[in-house]
């Protein structure tokens, strides 16, 4: 027989019993489907943490007042000023591998415009924040040394701090009043979108830094010029670790750290962090593809199971193929093609269940990516565990003996 | 020439404790186009020797010789080649695979002999039209009445040209009438040259066979050729004319 004809006698073998077959391939169905959500879910959140990456850089690292984790584990539980504004020239004059240091001050503040207010988070900043973070101007112009030199009271915002305070109103040459204190907004900047753990980076305003500290955030940080974090960019993310090591030497000598007294400082590797996340994803999502997949393999014993009933069911159809020519091996493929086209099948069905299941997943607000190799991969398994599992019973019924097969009922 | 020569075949059957010999010591050789009736009480073996010819299970012991090939040491695939193309089985119960309409039954050893699907149809189509059953070819068995089946099964047999029909009591589930035209149709093929051995207890279906083999105890017993019953007419018919 051509393999045409097995395949096409097998399909019709397969409907003759068309409730038991689709029972049988239902576990494949589950196990295909589960493994394509599976990896669709895993898939999603290692994009959304690729793409944080992407807009951080992996050149950057952030570093914050207060000492690391101790040895015990504990943190510092004051997290005093301990840098400022000196610290980052220092960082930015001293050093040979750091491109720039740009110091920040965080908070929040309460923006109020004719049209709307609204509580915003705040970064004041120096004209060194945009090379060292990629915030891109959609218009206007952004915040120049000058305007930290004099405290201009001027502000950038982001897409949708401006919209809920302006609405369609272009914003550029407005005033927003942050914290009571009326400031005019020069530029806009270009949408970043929403980061990792949900929130809005575009809901944000940005205030020249020593506007920020003198009027806004906090009057006693003035005197000590200290700032709440200091940005360093590094030339390349092959130095990064030499650049940690770099901002630590400057920042412990500027502090004046007896060795052996512990850093009051934390130095975040923002790319590491992210590699990080995206190694233990990477793991998840394989160990709960692993899982699924057990799925698949008892698939694959049922329709072992559900063959072998075939195969005794179907003795006398077996003596009378072999009685007019079917050889062994005729009998052989015919009933391991049908485990083959039940489990390709139900392979199919579950590739199409599992892509209906990733769009209901994104529908509850969850990032997922399907691509087509997991895909090919389940569906691959599920044919070759319907060739594994059909097997015996496939070589069960090619052993029959004819004139046995012919005298079953 | 001798189409199928039996020396000293026996058949045993282990069943645990005792052994049975379903055939002791057959030998015996049959022509091409011989008509043969196997006759013989049931136990006597003659359904075991009808396997043991249609290559359907080899014996224990002795030599089968096909057209001069030797069938008793032959693997399972090169039996199937030969039921495939040399031998063509007529069962008592038809023996349609009962989801398959009667072309695609008729087509199976077809399929199996490696034909292209066109020529297959092609072929199964003439060979039911031979049978008379051109109106029939895409019904399923269950559509068509005991007669028809067995139409569609000696089609079957017959699609591939084979030298020898086995035919196992193939008026058995068959009323009278229709049985005698399943005879018909047999005797027709065989007329042609194709070498037919049937299987029967019924004297009226053997008498209409030029040969007959008897079978006791899984023993020749006695192996005559009969006139057969149209010979018979025939003969009669002669003599009265001589007598006028």
């Amino acid at each position: 027989m051509s393999p045409a004809d097995t395949l096409r006698s097998a399909a019709r073998a397969l409907r003759a019993n068309g409730l038991r077959s689709a029972l049988t391939t239902l576990g494949i169905v589950i196990g295909v489907a589960s493994v394509v959500v599976m990896v669709a879910i895993g898939a999603g959140t290692q994009a959304l943490i690729r793409e944080e990456i992407e807009r951080t850089g992996t050149n950057i690292i952030v570093v914050m007042p207060g000492a690391a984790a101790s040895a015990s584990g504990t943190q510092s539980a004051l997290i005093r000023p301990t840098l400022s504004d000196e610290d980052a020239i220092s960082l930015r004059d001293e050093s040979y591998g750091i491109v720039t240091a740009a110091p920040s001050v965080p908070g929040v503040a309460q923006l109020v415009t004719p049209r709307g207010n609204a509580s915003t988070a705040l970064q004041g900043i120096t004209e060194e924040f945009f090379t060292a973070r990629n915030w891109r101007l959609a218009s206007g112009r952004t915040i120049v040394a000058e305007d930290v030199e004099t405290s201009a009271k001027v502000a950038m915002l982001g897409q949708t701090a401006a919209e809920t305070l302006f609405g369609d109103v272009d914003p550029i040459g407005q005033t927003v009043r942050v914290n009571q204190v009326p400031v005019e907004v020069i530029g806009l900047l270009a949408a970043k979108g929403k980061s990792m753990d949900g929130t809005d980076d575009d809901d944000v305003i940005f205030l020249p830094l020593t506007t920020a500290r003198e009027q806004i955030v906090g009057r006693s940080s003035v005197k000590t010029h200290s700032v709440g974090m200091i940005t360093v960019k590094i030339a390349d993310s092959e130095g990064i670790d030499a650049g940690i090591e770099e901002v630590r030497d400057i920042l412990r000598f500027q502090h004046r750290l007896r060795p052996g007294q512990a850093d009051d400082f934390r130095i975040n590797n923002v790319a590491e962090m992210l590699n990080l996340q995206q190694e233990s994803s990477a793991a998840m999502t394989r160990l709960l593809a692993a899982i699924a997949s057990i799925s698949l393999l008892v698939g694959g014993i049922g329709i072992m199971n559900i063959m072998l009933v075939s195969v005794t069911e179907r003795t006398r159809e077996i003596g009378i193929r072999m009685a007019v020519g079917g050889t062994p091996r005729d009998i052989l493929l015919q009933f391991l093609a049908e485990a083959t086209v039940l489990s390709v099948a139900g392979g199919l069905a579950g590739a199409v269940v599992g892509i209906v299941g990733a769009i209901f997943v994104r529908q509850l607000d969850m990032r997922v990516e399907v691509t087509a190799d997991p895909m090919l991969l389940a569906f691959t398994f599920s044919a070759l565990v319907g060739l594994v599992f059909g097997i015996y019973p496939a070589v069960h019924a090619s052993r029959k003996s004819p004139v046995e097969a012919l005298r079953s009922e | 020439m001798a189409l199928i020569a039996l020396e000293g075949i026996g058949k045993r059957y282990d069943l645990g404790e005792v052994a049975i010999d379903a055939l002791r010591d057959v030998s015996l050789t049959i022509d091409e186009g011989e008509a043969v009736a196997i006759m013989g009480p049931s136990g006597s073996g003659k359904s075991t020797l009808l396997a043991i010819l249609g290559c359907l299970d080899p014996p224990t012991i002795g030599s089968y010789r096909l057209g001069g090939d030797e069938v008793g040491k032959m693997s399972a695939a090169a039996l199937a080649a030969i039921r495939c193309r040399r031998i063509g089985f007529v069962f008592q119960g038809f023996n349609l695979l009962p989801r398959l309409t009667a072309i695609e039954n008729v087509e199976l050893p077809l399929a199996y002999a490696g034909l292209p699907p066109r020529k297959r149809r092609e072929k199964a189509a003439a060979t039911l039209e031979r049978l008379g059953l051109s109106e029939r070819m895409n019904h399923l068995p269950n559509q068509l009445s005991g007669g028809q089946q067995q139409r569609v099964a000696i089609a079957r047999s017959l699609v591939n040209d084979p030298d020898l029909i086995l035919a196992d009591e193939p008026t058995g589930a068959l009323d009278t009438r229709t049985g005698n035209e399943i005879l018909e149709v047999l005797e027709g093929i065989n007329a042609g040259g194709t070498a037919l051995v049937v299987v029967t207890h019924d004297v009226s279906v053997a008498d209409r066979l030029r040969r007959r083999i008897a079978l006791k105890d899984g023993r020749v017993g006695k192996d005559s050729d009969h006139p057969t019953a149209a010979e018979v007419i025939e003969r009669r018919a002669k003599l009265a004319l001589v007598e006028q």
